[in-house]
């Protein structure tokens, strides 16, 4: 572990992955609010063609990469954008086929430029999965400096991006230019999964913009916590994935940061407070209880309701109208702790008079004029699908 | 044409249409980019079929691969209904994390896995040829030709079979599970089929192609008919001349067929989404201009309407002044009086401008309304 | 329909559970519940509320085009049976959904919300169209928010907000008093949908 410090390359390629998982955290967050998850995996795969263009102009000016990079990835998200505004098909639609077309497009020219006698193939394969482990100090700065505009015009735009995020049609009745907000934020996107390729390459850098900020939304419901969250888990993802993959041979850097990221995102999902899944259970569970009480409740008063005075009854007796399988005696103890029922003998129960009254209140608002069996939780919207 | 030249074009052509098939119904449903995440976490499929059958030519790969591309329909689906993340967030964490763990799996045991990751994601339509289907002695063909004709043949049957259930779920669920076809059942039928077609196709056209033969011939068709059956037949048809073109770009180019086809694809998507009747968008800026001086000539019948029979109307309604009374520039207002009077609305008098009955019934309906 | 969960209690039709009786409902949904961009005609959409008659793998044949063209008929769409649904008015896509729920043979028929921003053209023929399936013995059940028009449409109410307010013959159950309950004291809390009315036509 203590190598990440005395180690050159692995410090390196640490910083690096460790900077792209901020930006692609902080800029993930928006697309996963927005529902655009998956435009992440559009603009990186669309980016490979302006890779090939920007290597034939440029060389292998890194620059030159990035800039053809970039230039594709926009103008993918450009298309998708006209194809849903004009045509009737469908976000998915627009963006498979922007995702596979340029893709192809750019495999084409790609084995084009391959096949000419004279080309250099180095840096365009690295372009598939990545290749972190050939980062260098240049690489990172370039990272760095292109993150850190990107985090800071967020940073400037951020009421304009929360809005945008939240309710567009709102912030275009206060007169600011949803659109041009929508063109930057998008564009602020592209930066970030451009300087990733390399590192994590295209196919898995969608997870990168993704993961952060779905693992992030579990936490929080703040925007303000969430995006700093999700740089958080990012930049975790990335540090921890480089550390793993450089411990043992062939654990390639790409994937190990995308499955630090996935784990992430189980723990987010399963243990988050209020939101998480382990939560949802207790809850359920909760309210099953809940449920069974009352049930009890009801039970003892309909029991009651056939004598004239104060009667106890048995265990047994509650036992066999009950539903639940494991006996009444825990749902007993409940509505004795509530002072609703109190034990008068040995496996005999009696109703207090507290517990009379709630159990009268509940039978009352329950049944309603007309046929006995009508539902008390009907919601209003007779036989409306979900 | 050499015999290989044809053994690839009819490669290309089968997988073209067998892919096309299913594709028309994931457009329609809105999941498109299911064949994406399918067509990627296969390859964990077949990597741990590998690891089970020990040989890479085993059947066991393709049925490992087709269950692999239902786990991530299921899981996908499973993430969307805890109501934690979205279903574009949920395929976009499920299929890189897959394909991940298949990627460092077969870092790890590079030295017994015969895999290569390129080949997975790119294909190498030109190498398929090579293996041979031989029965007897007699060599029958390539092999992915007759893998790729069983797949298409299986498509065809289960489309033809289901094609009233597939189209009735996809319209309206609610309905058909009311009519006892469960919208459930049809749904995994369907991916089954997107599944075992992606794992038979990403082998000849490697897995981003899958996705590009999916897709954008239904787009494609979407955009040119209204018609169910017609979109089917359009987008096969569409798929396989993409592919033969693809094919012919790419010797032309001496480039990757694979991402030929997907080009071609893309430029057929870019006629019918310019020249599309109707729809296209030729034919929508065309419509909107036409509208665009309807209203104006509407607007000019009902500026003369206004002021007809009042004192300064033989002032305000002479050509000259229409622009000051209506903000049009001289050119636009002087087209718009050419057409108003080509279709009869109004005729000029002693240089004003005089509604005939049509025009000023056209005025004083577009008033009411 | 089997799409809804149940809060509480049952649904019986006829006496008996639901699940056995799926297909003695017919149910119109509200029309934004489908997408109609779907490449398919007005005929085509009215044939599918046969498909449960035909089962499994077979295809609809010259029959149930016949009945499918009849209930175009009686919602008055006979002309725009070729047409893509796409190219229709709101009205006219409500009356392709009642003309669907009639070729389905069934007794009970659910409408949710079928005349929610409708024409009234369409309105006037749903309306009639109710009346003939109340006088040839079938049920009408019909989620519907338009106060001024309950004693003209339905025979039955059942008055819903959150709970069950009151049910039973319109003459007796929707008065002023029980309107309120529905619609009172609750509005500022709920607002765009403070009740739902649930009327229907039934015949005995």
């Amino acid at each position: 572990m203590l190598t990440i410090f005395s180690d050159y390359t692995l410090r390196t390629v640490a910083l690096g992955a460790g900077a792209l998982g901020i930006v692609s955290g902080v800029l993930g967050s928006f697309a996963v609010l927005r529902k655009q998850s998956l435009l992440g995996d559009a603009i990186s795969h669309a980016a490979l063609p302006g890779v090939v263009i920007g290597f034939l102009i440029g060389g292998k000016s890194p620059l030159a990469l990035l800039i053809g990079a970039a230039g594709a990835g926009w103008l993918g998200t450009l298309v998708v954008r006209s194809i849903v505004r004009t045509t009737r098909i469908k976000d998915d639609g627009a963006l498979g086929l922007v995702l596979s077309v340029f893709f192809g497009i750019g495999l084409m020219l790609l084995t084009f430029v391959q096949r000419q006698p004279d080309a250099s193939q180095a840096g365009l394969d690295t372009f598939l999965f990545g290749q972190a482990a050939a980062l260098v100090r240049s690489d990172v700065v370039t990272i760095a400096l292109l993150g850190a505009v990107a985090i800071a015009t967020v940073a400037v735009f951020w009421k304009e991006f929360k809005l945008l995020s939240f309710d567009p049609e709102f912030g275009t009745t206060l007169g600011l230019p949803m659109g041009r907000i929508d063109v930057l934020l998008t564009t602020l996107l592209v930066i970030a999964i451009v300087i990733g390729l390399q590192t994590v390459g295209v196919v898995l850098m969608s997870a990168m913009v993704v993961a952060p900020g779905a693992a992030a939304r579990q936490w929080t419901n703040r925007l303000g916590v969430m995006v700093p969250l999700s740089a958080l888990f990012g930049a975790t993802a990335g540090v921890s994935g480089a550390v793993i993959s450089s411990q043992e041979a062939q654990l390639p850097t790409g994937p190990m940061i995308v499955l630090s990221a996935s784990v992430l995102v189980l723990v987010s999902l399963s243990l988050a407070p209020g939101r998480g899944l382990l939560w949802e259970l207790w809850r359920r569970r909760k309210n099953r209880k809940r449920l069974s009480v009352d049930a009890v409740l009801a039970d003892l008063y309909a029991l009651d309701l056939q004598h004239e005075d104060e009667h106890p009854h048995s265990v047994a007796a509650l036992n066999a109208m009950s539903a639940e399988r494991d006996g009444v005696g825990e749902e007993l103890k409940q509505l004795e702790d509530r002072g609703w029922a109190s034990q008068a003998a040995e496996e005999q129960w009696v109703l207090t008079d507290a517990g009379r009254a709630e159990a009268r209140l509940r039978s009352r608002s329950a049944s309603m004029p007309g046929d006995g069996r009508a539902s008390e939780e009907a919601d209003g919207r007779l036989g409306a699908a979900p | 044409m050499t015999q290989p030249q044809l053994e690839i074009q009819a490669i290309a052509v089968v997988t073209a249409i067998a892919c096309a098939l299913p594709g028309v119904f994931l457009v329609l449903r809105r999941v498109a980019l299911l064949s994406d995440a399918i067509s990627h976490s296969i390859l964990l499929g077949i990597v741990l079929a590998f690891f089970v059958a020990g040989s890479v030519t085993s059947p066991l790969l393709i049925v490992g691969a087709a269950a692999m591309g239902l786990i991530t329909v299921v899981l996908v689906q499973a993430l969307t209904r805890t109501k934690l993340v979205a279903n574009d967030a949920a395929i976009g964490l499920v299929f890189p994390a897959l394909f991940s763990i298949a990627v460092v799996l077969i870092a790890r045991y590079s030295g017994d896995v015969h895999l290569d990751t390129d080949v997975v994601l790119l294909g190498e339509l030109a190498f398929a040829p090579f293996e041979r289907l031989v029965i007897a002695g007699y060599d029958m063909g390539p092999q992915s030709l007759y893998l790729m004709g069983g797949i298409l043949l299986l498509n065809f049957a289960g489309l033809l079979l289901f094609y009233k259930e597939l189209k009735l779920a996809t319209f309206d669920a609610a309905l058909a599970a009311a009519l006892g076809f469960s919208p459930a059942l049809v749904h995994f039928g369907l991916m089954g089929m997107v599944s075992v077609t992606a794992v038979g196709a990403f082998d000849a056209v490697g897995s981003i192609l899958v996705v590009a033969l999916m897709i954008a011939p239904p787009a494609t068709a979407y955009l040119l008919t209204d018609r169910l059956p017609s979109m089917i037949a359009g987008s096969a048809l569409i798929g396989a001349a993409a592919a033969i073109g693809g094919y012919w770009l790419a010797h032309l180019l001496d480039a990757s067929i694979a991402g030929s086809i997907a080009t071609v694809l893309g430029a057929m998507f870019a006629v019918a989404f310019a020249l599309a009747p109707q729809r296209g968008l030729i034919a929508v800026a065309r419509r909107r201009g036409r509208q665009r001086w309807e209203f104006a000539r509407t607007m000019l019948a009902i500026h003369l309407l206004n002021h007809e029979g009042l004192p300064e109307a033989a002032d305000e309604n002479r050509v000259e002044h229409l622009k000051d009374g209506l903000g049009w520039d001289g050119d636009f207002t002087a087209e718009v009086v050419k057409q108003a009077k080509r279709n009869g609305l109004l005729w000029e008098g002693e240089g004003a401008l005089i509604l005939t009955d049509s025009g000023r019934r056209l005025a004083e309906s577009a008033v009411a309304a | 329909m089997t799409s809804f969960t149940l809060a509480a209690g049952q649904v019986l039709i006829h006496g008996r559970p639901y699940a056995e009786q799926e297909r003695q409902v017919a149910y119109v949904p509200q029309r934004g519940s489908v997408d109609w961009d779907f490449p398919t005609t007005v005929l085509d959409v009215v044939m599918m509320g046969r498909y449960g008659t035909i089962g499994w793998m077979r295809r609809p044949g010259g029959k149930e085009r016949a009945l499918a063209l009849e209930a175009l008929a009686k919602v008055g769409m006979q002309a725009y049976a070729d047409r893509q649904i796409s190219q229709l008015s709101g009205g006219q896509q409500q009356r392709v959904f009642v003309a669907r729920s009639l070729v389905q043979d069934a007794s009970v028929f659910l409408m949710d919300e079928p005349f929610q921003g409708v024409d009234a053209t369409t309105e006037r023929a749903i309306v009639l169209l109710l009346q003939d399936l109340r006088a040839s013995g079938k049920t009408v059940v019909v989620v519907h928010h338009d106060l001024q028009t309950v004693a003209d449409y339905f025979d039955w109410v059942t008055l819903l907000n959150v709970r069950r307010i009151a049910s039973g013959p319109v003459h007796e159950v929707f008065t002023e008093e029980n309107v309120r309950l529905a619609y009172g004291g609750r509005v500022a809390w709920l607002k765009t949908e403070p009740a739902a009315t649930t009327g229907s036509t039934t015949a005995r």
